[in-house]
């Protein structure tokens, strides 16, 4: 790696703004690995439309903790010039892809949460994040949908797929639980009415996936423990492997442009 | 990466409200619903539609292209079906 990492200002709104950035920017990579290698065409296309949805709400957020940090950082270098340690995303969008169940479980858990979540961020006092909160639930609403439905028939398609949609749940399921956690200085964002607290959208989200995942015949584990680690740093070694791709280009000739 | 399992649909696609559905291609996919998602995916990408049909492309029934001259050729000599012989009103716009 020819260039050092930036050093960022973390206020608890720069690291919140952060943290939504992260979430996007790393799911939308995991799907943009899939272009030219999903099962079919069509979905080749879906795997990717919804990358981009990802990776344009990222750009916004990296732009607006940018201007809130005010220190002369920019999207790219948020994106390009961070460290694992400095990635905040949760743990489950950096898990590998796996086949495509893994993916759609993935998109599904997440999905499912992001809804929500972004619906309650359109009332944010902060203009900036409602704006964002606004675009990004139309597409997070269709990435649930697309999401649910391959969940129902993977489950509930042979027993090859119903299978793989099972160990995918199995396997991911102890990283959702990170979804709704904060922490001190994103609980004063709630207080002060910017951000949305998340655990208050726990009994929906389980609603949500209970229902489509009885409706797929699969089942939700019973286990109760949960993985933590991303929203502070402390990531899968995933993460480190994925960002070496994501960053050679921009670590190798710096401020290299189209 | 046709299988017998993903049936071959044929997709409409309304650009604007008072426009008919145009038929835009084919997609192969396992039922309507999921048709009806990657037409939206291939075929609206550009902000091309506002209304999306889907059709099994085995419910179309086609005509015989050999059956071409008895079908379409006596048309062509009628040139007077043609509206061109008197001027539209304005006041009509769009026809």
């Amino acid at each position: 790696m020819a260039v050092a990492s930036i050093s960022v200002s973390e206020t608890p709104l720069v690291l919140y703004t952060l943290r939504l950035a992260d979430d996007a920017l790393i799911l939308g990579h995991r799907l943009s690995e899939w272009c030219g290698h999903a099962p079919i065409l069509e979905e080749d296309m879906a795997l990717a439309n919804m990358g981009l949805d990802l990776l344009g709400q990222a750009r916004e957020l990296y732009s607006y903790a940018a201007k809130v940090e005010a220190k002369g950082n920019d999207e790219d270098k948020l994106a390009y010039l961070r460290d694992v340690r400095q990635y905040r995303n949760l743990l489950l969008l950096e898990q590998p892809n796996g086949d495509f169940a893994q993916t759609m479980a993935r998109q599904f858990f997440y999905s499912a949460f992001a809804d929500l979540y972004w619906r309650a961020m359109m009332k944010s006092g902060d203009a900036t994040l409602a704006a964002v909160a606004a675009k990004s639930e139309k597409e997070s609403a269709y990435h649930l949908r697309h999401s649910s439905e391959w969940m129902v028939r993977l489950g509930d398609g042979t027993a090859e797929s119903h299978a793989r949609a099972q160990a995918a749940i199995d396997h991911l399921w102890a990283f959702t639980g990170e979804m709704f956690c904060t922490d001190a200085g994103e609980r004063g964002l709630v207080d002060a009415g910017i951000s949305v607290d998340p655990a208050s959208l726990r009994s929906q989200w389980l609603r949500t996936v209970a229902d489509v995942v009885g409706e797929a015949t699969l089942d939700l584990p019973s286990s109760g423990w949960m993985q933590q680690g991303g929203r502070d740093g402390r990531h899968s070694e995933h993460l480190g492997h994925l960002l070496s791709e994501l960053q050679s280009m921009q670590r190798t000739f710096p401020g290299a442009v189209w | 990466m046709a299988t017998p399992n993903t049936p071959l649909w044929e997709v409409f696609i309304r650009s604007r409200n008072g426009l008919a559905h145009k038929h835009v291609g084919s997609l192969h996919a396992f039922d309507a619903t999921m048709a009806v998602q990657a037409a939206r995916d291939l075929y609206t990408r550009r902000g091309e539609g506002l209304s999306i049909w889907v059709v099994p492309s085995s419910a179309i029934t086609a005509s015989d292209p050999s059956d071409k001259g008895m079908m379409f050729e006596p048309a062509e000599s009628k040139i007077y079906r043609h509206p061109t012989f008197y001027d539209v009103p304005d006041e009509v716009g769009h026809m």
